[in-house]
């Protein structure tokens, strides 16, 4: 029998209040081993305190030729940032 | 290095595509796995990273050697905790080699049966403690100046293992130089130990860097896409700089009678290894060449039941779950 293990990316919680963060990939059988090795691997000097395991073969991307239609309509939208708008000192703090 | 004398590939595509490329790498972007790159520099990354992490993994042997007559309790937890991020080390970057299309089944099974490359430093024995001093001290050393430049490689997810692993590194050569400090400072047999260690490590670690690479074509190449980011005798000369002070506060002698300050370059002059016996160590004719790929074709093969134990566990148990549904 030849079956290598599943990949799996691993997502780290750095602090609470923190998101996860992607930090790396390992493979594993399940998501049980997934989250140990995950420990073993990424967390050796304290850098978590909650592992998110998904497998890669789960996870959808964008492609870079995407990048064009999906980011360049928000590059006309300056009125979404607040500072498209001249408010007056004597407004205040807003 | 880790990596030594990795040949890049030659790249025949669309000179536009290929223009294009060079310009984001120019301009400082990071290349992502999902990008468009030409094939050359995939297949060099591939054998580059693979050879490296092939290196993390061999490189346990040698210091997993002396975990279990490690002279203290406090000695065996740290030199067990640095081969476990060797291990660690080994995983981020096969991690990153994965990203460009290969299998880690198929990186280990060409390290396995000799197809690729690790480091020509561990097919050298470590016969006495001091070796491990010598070992983080000179070898983690070299390492450090290749892979600090290497964190702003091109390609991101190796630039990333890179950033993880050299956060990690400093304290492996730490440790080597604290066991160094000991020996050095102890009994005369230790301090003897302590020289000889020098003495068989100290040229082996100048190898490391690999051969002069200044009129190679494939280096230039790798340097363009800054898969390399420095000469080997760049980063030799670094290394031969910062190590010799630090041989000279341990009262430890270098091995080289001709190593001498040069004023005028601002660094030393030191001899060369013999090129003859590295060549030969990347045939294959290094003391220990045969025991490490046996130890690791071992390994392998008596870990077989355990991959797919737990990978037959894993897949009934997914059945069950689905049945139960």
């Amino acid at each position: 029998m030849k079956t290598e293990w599943p990949l799996w990316e691993v997502f780290i919680r750095g602090q609470h209040g923190l998101n996860h963060r992607h930090v790396g990939s390992l493979h594993a059988p399940d998501a049980e081993m997934a989250i140990k090795n995950a420990r073993d691997v990424y967390t050796r000097r304290n850098e978590g305190v909650s592992i998110w395991v998904v497998e890669a073969a789960h996870i959808s991307a964008s492609s870079p030729s995407d990048k064009g239609p999906l980011y360049e309509p928000s590059e006309s939208k300056v009125y979404r940032h607040p500072t498209f708008f001249d408010i007056p000192d004597e407004a205040g703090h807003m | 290095m880790y990596a030594q004398m990795v040949t890049s590939e030659a790249t025949q595509e669309d000179p536009q595509k290929l223009a294009a490329f060079q310009a984001r790498i120019d301009a400082g972007e990071k290349i992502e796995p999902k990008d468009w790159m030409p094939e050359g520099y995939r297949k060099t990354l591939i054998r580059q990273i693979g050879q490296h992490a092939h290196s993390e993994i061999v490189g346990q042997l040698p210091e997993g050697n002396w975990i279990t007559r490690a002279p203290t309790l406090e000695r065996k937890a740290i030199l067990l905790a640095k081969v476990q991020d060797e291990a660690g080390h080994g995983l981020y970057l096969y991690g990153a080699a994965e990203t460009l299309g290969v299998s880690r089944d198929e990186l280990t099974e060409m390290l396995l049966d000799g197809r690729m490359k690790y480091s020509s430093i561990f097919n050298y024995p470590t016969l006495t403690w001091a070796d491990m001093g010598a070992v983080g001290w000179l070898v983690d050393g070299a390492a450090i100046m290749n892979q600090v430049p290497l964190q702003r490689t091109s390609y991101g997810p190796y630039s990333r293992a890179m950033i993880r692993i050299c956060k990690e590194e400093s304290f492996h050569q730490r440790q080597g130089y604290h066991i160094m400090m000991k020996m050095a400072q102890g009994t005369p047999a230790q301090k003897k130990m302590a020289q000889d260690a020098l003495n068989r490590f100290w040229y082996p670690s100048l190898m490391m860097f690999g051969p002069s690479d200044k009129d190679s074509v494939h280096s230039a190449q790798s340097m363009k896409w800054k898969i390399k980011m420095n000469t080997n005798d760049e980063l030799r000369q670094k290394f031969v700089d910062q190590t010799v002070p630090q041989a000279e506060y341990l009262g430890l002698t270098v091995p080289d009678e001709t190593l001498r300050w040069n004023e005028e370059k601002g660094g030393y002059d030191f001899a060369e290894p013999d090129w003859s016996e590295f060549f030969d160590v990347i045939k294959g004719n290094g003391p220990c060449n045969t025991e490490r790929l046996a130890a690791r074709n071992k390994a392998w093969d008596d870990g077989a039941w355990v991959r797919e134990g737990l990978i037959a566990h894993a897949e009934k148990r997914r059945a069950a779950k689905l049945a139960a549904e």
